[in-house]
């Protein structure tokens, strides 16, 4: 959970630097849910989840280094840069990604849940997604099928009350997100997201019955995202001192305070765990900072297979060679203009001059 | 409709059975091969394609799914991706529009966003087109839209042997694969290869007429029309016209054609999609680019008329291109250059 924390905000610092590019989905405050939930999975499992997982990928045990070089775009990404924040990947850990459409991952969860059925591989999915999922057409059609089929999947909500700046109340007709399956015959439970003993335990327990019964199962992981929506959102939708409140529940802080009480780690080991956590962090910016930009004759690679039922092939009938503007040194800050002038990608300068409840460096 | 599906003799199967027998071969072939959509297994599927293969097969492998096409697709999509070969049907290629999230953003990208890390061995099979008075919302061509996605290769076969061994071939592909049939299609009767590895690779266009003064590009059920329509060109015109099936569109084997084109110094291209950014502009235009100095006229289109397929006979029929549509952008192509048989 720390190097989760250290690893958000320092992506958050490196986004305003200009190091990282497109848009930043912080995990900040929602650690316990996320950790909770890998620390009970097997190897085997495959975890699938949003467009805000860089927490997930590094929970799973993906290195530090390959996402925040994947943030910056570079070759020793998780993605060689393909992908960049939204799309992390670690297939050999079964993180099967981040995506960046709303809801768009439940379907292939279900997918990966049938051939694990299909093979009898006894391996369960966890698909983690957030509340404003749950109103997708996606979320009906999956459990439908999930349950009609009896597919080994978790289905969790990380319901961190806003569906970008939109409350829960205000999108969604039934705010109880564990009922929201009941009607495809699938039982939910609520937990509290920011409880990383409660999460672990509940996790586990779901996972076992999913195991055993080989039939979908619900939960809802209330939880708080402390951070905007994306790095860019000033966040006139709620109040600081909702946030504040919040804080108070902090996973990291009241995990420790238990660790103390009862003994199990010392003021010492808690320190250790948060300079380990800086020092990775740090090492993982130097990293990405000296790794090189992926080149770009590897434009058109990995696009397709080409295997023997492949005749000939050419990406572009046109030409091999990359399309005109795509070579020019400018290209980044190109890129760069024509991203922040997104609605929802206000510009960094913009940004610091409105208050920013939550954010804290 | 007079249809390709009359000319077909005994000892031939049908295009729907040449496509089950794909699948059946393949299925043996490979445990990981699976079907799944509507219909396809209790009913046999809606074009009687999968017939016989819930028997063979069971449950596990002829999966009989709820109207979803998005979350069919999608998990079709994980399933390759945890190792599976999902053959996964569309009712029809209109359904597929409930579907274009996870064709596009999630099957094609997945390989390439995740910089092939993750492979997406599906094939999406989806019979389309129009001619059976199906209406607006039932009876489109989509080939130019799934043309133009990278990641995807697009399959648009005409007759029941190549329909057979480029099935065969998608399904061993480790590429998502959009396989177009045509409705009109599944009754034609055709030679087809026993071989059960006999397998059409992709981007290999075929001629299906030989000729010297035009080449004619058709697609799915237009190569027949564009046979038909060459033909009359010879009997009536004294033209003589090169028919070309491209087979897939993505990839296009764009040689093929140019050679031809460079021999005629003419093309027309005849599809039943729509004309603005169908597969006859963007053919156009790759002709005009890369063969222009052998160009004796413009590249002329032959397409489905630019509105929704109305539902009329009379007007739908108006709408679907047809022999004399070729001939007359044949002769438009040829106009001054070739001599007329008397009369004409």
């Amino acid at each position: 959970m720390c190097l989760i924390r250290r690893f958000e905000e320092e992506a958050g610092r490196q986004y305003q630097r200009a190091k990282a590019g497109g848009f930043l989905h912080l995990a900040i405050g929602e650690e316990a849910t996320i950790v909770g939930t890998t620390s009970v999975m097997r190897e085997t499992d495959y975890l699938i989840g949003t467009y805000r997982t860089h927490g997930h990928a590094l929970a799973r045990g993906t290195p530090a280094r390959s996402v925040m070089a994947e943030l910056f775009g570079r070759e020793t990404g998780t993605s060689s840069g393909r992908g960049g924040s939204m799309h992390i990947f670690d297939v050999e850990r079964r993180f099967m990604g981040g995506y960046g459409i709303v809801g768009g991952n439940l379907p292939l969860a279900a997918g990966l849940g049938l051939a694990s059925r299909y093979r009898d591989e006894g391996d369960v999915t966890v698909c983690m997604f957030g509340d404003g999922a749950s109103n997708t057409g996606n979320f009906g059609e999956t459990m439908n099928l999930a349950a009609l089929w009896r597919l080994p999947v978790v289905f969790l909500v990380e319901n961190n009350l806003y569906g970008m700046g939109t409350a829960l109340e205000r999108h969604s007709a039934v705010a109880d997100l564990s009922k929201k399956a009941e009607g495809f015959g699938i039982e939910g439970e609520r937990i509290d997201g920011m409880d990383v003993l409660e999460v672990r335990e509940r996790v586990a327990a779901h996972l076992e019955e999913v195991r055993e019964k080989g039939r979908p199962s619900l939960i809802e992981a209330s939880t708080y995202r402390y951070r905007g929506h994306s790095a860019a959102d000033p966040e006139i939708y709620r109040d600081k001192s909702e946030v504040e409140e919040w804080r108070e529940k902090d996973p990291i802080e009241t995990f420790v305070k238990v660790c103390l009480d009862d003994g199990t780690l010392s003021e010492e080991d808690v320190e250790a765990a948060r300079e380990e956590a800086d020092r990775t962090v740090e090492e993982a910016v130097t990293f990405a900072d000296e790794s090189p930009e992926p080149k770009l004759e590897s434009l058109y690679e990995e696009l397709y297979v080409v295997s023997e039922t492949m005749g000939w092939y050419a990406v572009d009938e046109r030409s091999p060679e990359p399309h005109r503007g795509e070579l020019g040194e400018e290209a980044p800050a190109v890129a760069r203009d024509l991203a922040e002038s997104g609605a929802a990608h206000a510009d960094g300068e913009d940004q610091e001059q409105q208050s920013r409840p939550g954010v804290r460096d | 409709m007079s249809d390709a599906a009359e000319s077909g003799g005994s000892g031939e199967i049908r295009m729907r059975e040449a496509l089950r027998d794909a699948m059946a071969e393949e299925m043996r072939r490979d445990e990981n091969v699976f079907v799944m959509g509507e219909d396809v297994g209790v009913f046999q599927g809606a074009f009687k394609v999968t017939e016989g293969l819930l028997d063979e097969f069971g449950e596990k492998r002829v999966r009989d799914t709820p109207i979803s096409e998005n979350t069919i697709v999608g998990v079709g999509v994980g399933a390759a991706m945890a190792g599976l070969r999902p053959v996964v049907e569309l009712m029809t290629v209109n359904f597929s529009l409930l579907a274009l999230d996870q064709i596009i953003n999630h099957a094609a990208a997945i390989p390439y966003m995740f910089n092939g890390h993750v492979r997406v061995p599906m094939v999406i099979r989806m019979p389309g087109g129009g001619g059976h008075q199906l209406g607006p919302t039932h009876s489109h061509s989509f080939e130019a839209l799934f043309l133009q996605v990278p990641g995807l290769l697009v399959a648009t076969p005409s007759t029941p042997g190549d329909a057979k061994a480029l099935l065969k071939a998608a399904i061993r592909d480790d590429n998502p694969v959009i396989f177009i049939e045509h409705e009109s299609l599944y009754g034609v009767k055709g030679e087809v290869s026993d071989d059960e590895d006999g397998i059409l690779r992709f981007g290999e266009a075929v001629i299906r007429r030989e000729g010297a003064d035009v080449t004619i590009v058709g697609i799915l059920k237009m190569v027949h029309v564009a046979e038909r329509a060459a033909e009359e060109l010879e009997e009536k015109h004294g033209i003589s016209a090169e028919v070309i099936d491209p087979r897939t569109l993505r990839p296009l084997d764009l040689d093929t054609i140019l050679e031809s084109v460079k021999k005629t110094n003419r093309a027309v291209i005849v599809e039943e999609g729509w004309p603005h950014g169908g597969v006859g502009a963007n053919l156009s235009t790759l002709i005009t680019e890369q063969a222009f100095d052998w160009l004796d006229a413009p590249v002329q289109r032959v397409t489905g008329a630019d509105v929704h397929m109305p539902y009329s006979r009379r007007m739908e029929q108006a709408a679907m291109p047809h022999e004399e549509n070729v001939i007359e952008a044949v002769l438009a192509a040829t106009e001054g250059a070739l001599p007329r048989k008397e009369g004409d």
